[in-house]
């Protein structure tokens, strides 16, 4: 319907240009600034004024500046300013978003491994007060605080409002705080850098009783990292009454389980895909 | 006419109540109300609890200063919330193993509708002849009772807040957990093509995962798709590995080029709690001389297990996976207290095995 009524009244305008009243808006204002605009002609007309996502009608007097509200060119593009008395006449001009005031960060994935390269992504986007995006170049600076006292940064232009940069997970796990501001504005993620695979993983054992104590040594990653609690460790133990498998999730750093003797044991851990030591029991227990 | 009429009515009422009687087995029952033969006894039992009768089924017993009625009630509906519990006795098979003039020992295989589909169940039973009639002895079981304690339960439980719906765009979310198949086998079986394998949590916490396949023909097009549905264990804790099995029944594996595997994961809120051990665990033949995996389960934590299901991953000398069976246990896992498993697999696969792996999966009326 906006579109019928905007093409109807640019034909009118297009057919009769010489016997219409004119308006004389600015070529490039920003959005939420009032303006005005010189017109020609005596008497009143009827401005309407056609934007992407705007729509208005009003009477206006002739030949004096017409006030155009901020209200009215919230949204950023083209819009089309037409002026009709008997024949009707039309304008172009184009509001231009009002400068950064909101960012949007997307930082992606929320977890990680310790020392991947270019594992975190890090988009801004960069916004005006009224939502829309601010195409013109701006400098948004990413910066990472691996912990309390440091903090590293680099800068990066947007195109098209949008600025990006791309990360290594640091060799220590622990949450990174990861901002990225442009002006007065900014915003803050958290990524959470966990420990990768268990690394060297390693069992020992000590019978106690009619059964055996299996444990591992404190399950670390090859950074030194200690392996998130939770992780399942399976224990499998092979004797003369068959095999038993119990999966463990890691507590304090350990995994630990106790099972039944009986005789000679042969006992493998594992985490996933990774495998630890063998070990061989005689008679229950080391 | 009037009286005429009623008679009339009278007559066919009678009549409809004889035929229902001799069609619900009328005949067989009152005729096995006396068992004469070991079998009739076994079976007379049966239908009467299959009937929820069971002060008449216990009455049956030869051996009943020895059996306390509830737990012959729950040899038959379980306890606790288990498989039983969410079952009914649909039908059963009774046959003699060894009979003389005094006893005779029977095996009867009880056929239950559960939720969880059909499940067989296979009880060796022993009859005495008791004067004119024969009667069953239902064998002793005393369950051991863990004495009363506290069990301290410290593991870790996971709970997730997402980003909320009202939350602007380019908010933070919390990623989905990163799984992976780490193996994948198609199978040409008897009446269907099987495809199985492996899955892994890669993350740091726990996944709810299901596995997918979509078997396409010679010009890429989609013959078939299906699911693990319950043949995987769904929940998979950091690093944890579950086998998972999906069936194409009807379709054969020369028509097949290629198969298309999906995993999906979701962050789900879960528990490291509890530990099932898996024991004793051995390949072997059963009473019917079938190769099953038995062993027995051992609930570490202090909370009963409602509905523990067993999902076994066989490999071959090459470590592949080349058969995935699972199994619902229909006693529920007390704390501490070992249960006895079995997984069939078949014959032909069984002479390949060269180990396996076992997971727990549960249900549990606390979680559901």
């Amino acid at each position: 319907m906006r579109l019928f009524v905007s093409t109807l009244l640019f034909w009118i305008a297009a057919v009769v240009p010489s016997l219409a009243a004119e308006v004389h808006p600015p070529s490039q204002v920003l959005a939420g600034a009032a303006f005005s605009m010189p017109s020609s002609g005596a008497g009143q007309g009827t401005l309407y004024l056609i934007g992407s996502a705007h729509l208005s009608k009003r009477q206006v007097n002739l030949g004096t500046d017409i006030e155009v509200d901020g209200d009215d060119v919230q949204h950023a593009g083209r819009y089309t300013v037409i002026l009709c008395t008997d024949q009707c006449s039309a304008s172009e001009f184009y509001v231009h978003p009002a400068g950064p005031d909101r960012l949007s960060l997307l930082v992606h994935p929320s977890r990680v491994p310790v020392s991947n390269p270019n594992a975190i992504s890090a988009v801004a986007v960069v916004w005006d007060v009224y939502h829309n995006l601010e195409i013109s170049p701006e400098t948004v600076k990413f910066t990472v605080n691996p912990d309390e006292h440091t903090s590293l940064s680099e800068a990066r232009t947007t195109n098209n409002g949008i600025a990006w940069i791309r990360l290594t997970s640091a060799a220590k796990s622990g949450v990174v705080k990861l901002q990225a501001s442009v002006g007065k504005v900014s915003e803050i993620r958290v990524v959470q850098q966990v420990a990768s695979d268990a690394c060297n993983l390693r069992i020992h054992a000590s019978s106690e009783s009619k059964k055996i104590v299996i444990e591992t040594d404190p399950v670390r990653d090859c950074s030194g990292n200690f392996v998130p609690d939770g992780t399942v460790v399976s224990f499998t133990m092979t004797d003369s009454a068959g095999e038993t498998t119990v999966d463990v999730p890691i507590k304090r750093g350990v995994a630990k389980v106790e099972m039944p003797a009986h005789g000679h044991a042969r006992i493998t851990a594992a985490s996933g895909v990774v495998t630890g030591n063998e070990l061989n029991l005689a008679g229950g227990g080391e | 006419m009037n009286r005429l009429l009623a008679v009339l009515i009278l007559v066919v009422t009678v009549t409809f109540v004889a035929i229902a009687w001799l069609q619900s087995g009328g005949v067989a029952r009152e005729r096995m109300q006396s068992a004469q033969t070991p079998e009739e006894a076994v079976r007379l039992l049966l239908t009467e609890a299959q009937q929820h009768n069971f002060d008449a089924a216990y009455a049956r017993l030869e051996n009943r200063a020895e059996v306390d009625k509830s737990a012959f009630i729950r040899d038959f509906y379980g306890s606790n919330g288990s498989l039983l519990t969410y079952a009914a006795l649909e039908s059963f098979d009774v046959w003699g193993l060894h009979a003389n003039d005094h006893e005779a020992t029977l095996r009867a295989k009880l056929h239950y509708s559960t939720a969880v589909g059909p499940l067989d169940d296979i009880r060796d039973l022993k009859a005495e002849h008791d004067g004119s009639t024969w009667k069953v002895v239902w064998p002793t079981t005393h369950a051991p009772k863990l004495a009363p304690q506290v069990i301290p339960v410290n593991y870790l439980r996971w709970d997730v807040i997402n980003r909320g719906a009202e939350d602007d765009w380019g908010v933070q979310n919390v990623d989905s957990p990163q799984v992976r198949i780490v193996s994948m086998n198609a199978l040409q079986r008897a009446d269907r093509v099987v495809v199985l394998g492996e899955i892994v949590n890669e993350d740091t916490v726990p996944a709810y995962v299901n596995v997918g396949a979509t078997l396409l023909g010679q010009n890429q097009q989609e013959l078939a798709q299906e699911t693990s549905f319950d043949k995987i264990s769904h929940t998979l804790l950091p690093k944890q590995v579950s086998p998972y099995r999906i069936d194409f029944p009807g379709m054969r594996l020369d028509k097949i080029k290629s198969v298309r595997m999906d995993a999906k994961a979701m962050l789900v809120p879960a528990s490291a709690d509890p530990v099932i051990e898996v024991s004793q665990q051995r390949l072997e033949a059963d009473a019917l001389g079938k190769k099953i995996l038995s062993g027995q389960l051992v609930n570490q934590s202090g909370q009963i297990v409602n509905i523990p299901h067993v999902i076994a991953a066989f490999y071959d000398a090459n470590g592949k996976v080349i058969w995935v069976s699972d199994g619902y246990i229909e006693q529920e896992l007390m704390p501490q207290i070992p249960v006895a498993f079995a997984v069939d697999l078949p014959d032909d696969v069984a002479a390949k095995v060269q180990s396996y792996h076992v997971v727990v999966n549960h249900y549990d009326r606390q979680s559901s």
